[in-house]
């Protein structure tokens, strides 16, 4: 699991020697004051970026969230208590964006990681071209939400987009894949689908190869079907990575904002709002209406519910850890 | 789930996680051939993944009538020139890339110089509040950037940066996950007393970095570089909302014809075409260490 580690064993190269110095090396005073002081310094860019553009913001948002601030004067601040959480609770797209992440974050991740599971056993065969198979599984990877999402809004079209084209042919649609509620969530989770699916495989890959092959064996010796054998070795091998991707997508859900934003280029997420996530409408809150503060307040509601995404799921690990110890 | 707004989204183990990396794998006779239909499934996997990619070729070298028709067309047309220039008229398709090649060039060169320089004092040296301090920031790449989008951009405000590229790739060179990354790598691959072997002749905290660290941490750099270029050409969120259309990225280009600016689907995927050229490439030539440094940086169990 290290990142390093399971790399050929590189050979450090060898160190080009200094001249020696003749006699034994004493440090001198200043020297070694340098070298106490010395791993800080290694440390003082990263740092000094991070706390100005990494930490400050993250804590600081709890503050924002308090006030009044609009886009135009960032620098005038005026008190408002909790009013822009109950703001938040009066407003109806608050809770129309807040289903809809949950119903796109379902739609997107169940079939990625079920499919990425799926991948990943076919690509732990034995190959010819596996590099290939592997690389090309990535590709979507390498695009960005906006090239991915604007090829997906054109492949979706109602009136000559190819995907209607082609159900039309098996004598369905035309889908309204814009303006439908159903249809139009899918279509957007279509392209969460389709750039992370290739990804999740490679990660599940690499948790199916450390899994030890003498467990197959003895599988195999207890007289256990394929099948048997994918059930009990390979998931139960893979349940620490199984969470980790579960926790990872459900992250990224959680923030999706890229894919509906271009899916049609509006940031209310449609005419009714059917595919406006979180995201977007903290997007549309502090950019396009200029509330700041609100905005605020809308990133800590989505790193609340976060935290109890990934606390519910490290409960539900940890209680099949302990059945399955039990046994 | 990291900090920096540019950061690779790779998974990264779990800290205190086993190292497992190191255990003999039994590889000999350990997989099975595929099967037929093994690679019937993955050749449709495969077609599914380049197929955006095929039909973007095809939609940006036709007109826009010609990708009304029914039934569409599938083979690439010869209107690809015309797209193109009609994409460089209408959003400055050239200053975009320009500007993406100089954010993303120096995120990468920046990100892989701080975090070689944070891993290797994290792995390698002695200090008070080590562990504290790794704590942080190994701690902060569950926290969503979007969570600090809004101080950030009052930060830049206040700066007086907004709209100019310093505010895209200032906060884009903080990478935890880089951090942690290169410390995971040198604590694998730089042996103790090669260090001290440094010291003993004399060496300089510089001349250890350059001539000792840097050489053994390549390959570990090349990787980390790779997925930051990758990550930051593709950045979305954050330079939308910190760049204006004056000094687009290519995302932020990308945005403007998709926004209702451009209603000519072909002109449209022909700006797609361009914006997504750079990575592909990128790809291309360096796909399988991509694809390594991902399945290195995966949690096993």
């Amino acid at each position: 699991m290290t990142l390093a580690s399971s790399a050929k064993p590189t050979a450090p190269p060898r160190p080009p020697r200094p001249p020696r110095a003749s006699g034994p090396p004493r440090p001198s005073a200043p020297r070694r004051a340098w070298r106490t002081l010395s791993p800080y310094a290694y440390l003082a860019p990263f740092f000094t970026l991070f706390a100005a553009f990494g930490l400050f913001p993250l804590v600081y948002t709890a503050f924002v969230s308090l006030y009044r601030v609009e886009l135009q004067t960032p620098g005038d601040m005026q008190w408002r208590g909790l009013g822009n959480y109950t703001a938040l609770l009066g407003d109806e797209f608050f809770w129309t964006s807040l289903r809809n992440t949950f119903t796109i974050g379902v739609l997107s991740t169940v079939p990625q990681l079920l499919m990425a599971l799926g991948l990943a056993h076919l690509l732990n065969y034995r190959l010819r071209g596996r590099t290939f198979f592997r690389t090309a599984m990535l590709l979507p990877y390498a695009t960005s939400v906006a090239a991915a999402t604007l090829v997906f809004a054109q492949l979706f079209g109602r009136d000559f987009g190819l995907v209607n084209y082609v159900l039309g042919l098996v004598g369905i649609g035309p889908v309204d894949w814009q303006n439908g509620t159903v249809a139009s969530q899918i279509a957007v989770s279509s392209i969460v689908v389709w750039r992370w699916t290739g990804y999740n495989a490679l990660i599940y890959l690499a948790g199916m190869q450390s899994i030890p092959h003498e467990l197959y064996e003895a599988a195999e010796m207890d007289g256990a079907s394929k099948w048997r054998q994918f059930l009990h070795v390979t998931l139960p091998g893979l349940r620490p990575t199984i969470v980790f991707t579960v926790v990872v997508s459900t992250i990224g859900a959680t923030q999706l904002f890229g894919e509906p934003l271009l899916f049609e280029g509006s940031v209310s997420g449609g005419i009714s709002h059917q595919y406006q996530t979180l995201g977007l409408y903290l997007y549309e809150q502090g950019w396009g209406f200029f509330h700041l503060g609100r905005a605020a307040a809308i990133a800590w509601v989505m790193f609340l519910m976060i935290v109890l995404l990934v606390g519910a799921n490290a409960l539900i690990a940890r209680r099949r850890t302990r059945k399955e110890a039990g046994r | 789930m990291t900090t920096s707004l540019a950061d690779p989204p790779i998974p990264h183990p779990a800290p205190g996680a086993p190292a497992a990396g190191r255990r003999r794998r039994s590889r000999a006779g350990r997989t099975m051939r595929g099967g037929k239909l093994a690679y019937a499934l993955l050749v449709v996997a495969v077609l599914v993944s380049a197929f955006p990619f095929y039909w973007t070729i095809v939609a940006a070298s036709r007109s826009n009538a010609e990708l009304a028709q029914v039934p569409p067309a599938l083979l690439p047309g010869r209107n690809l020139i015309r797209n193109v220039e009609a994409v460089m008229a209408e959003a400055d398709i050239g200053k975009a890339l320009l500007n993406s090649f100089i954010v993303s060039g120096s995120i990468t060169l920046g990100t892989v110089l701080c975090c070689t320089l944070a891993g290797f004092a994290f792995a390698k040296l002695r200090f008070r509040g080590r562990g504290a301090l790794l704590a942080v920031t190994v701690g902060t790449m569950m926290i969503p950037p979007q969570l600090g989008v809004i101080p950030l951009f009052m930060l830049i405000a206040e700066l007086q940066w907004a709209g100019r590229l310093q505010a895209v790739i200032l906060p884009g060179l903080v990478s935890a996950f880089g951090v942690f990354f290169m410390r995971q790598y040198l604590v694998q691959s730089l042996p103790d007393e090669l260090i001290e072997a440094a010291r003993v002749d004399g060496a300089s905290s510089g001349r250890i970095f350059w001539s000792i660290v840097v050489p053994v941490a390549r390959p570990g750099m090349a990787v980390l570089g790779l997925l930051t270029f990758m990550a930051s050409w593709n950045d979305f969120f954050w330079p939308i909302v910190a760049l204006t259309s004056s000094e687009p990225t290519v995302q932020v280009a990308l945005r403007q014809l998709g926004g209702g600016y451009v209603n000519d689907q072909s002109v449209i995927m022909a700006g797609t075409l361009l914006g997504t050229l750079p990575v592909l490439l990128v790809f291309g030539l360096l796909g399988r260490q991509i694809v390594g440094g991902i399945m290195q940086g995966a949690v096993k169990g």
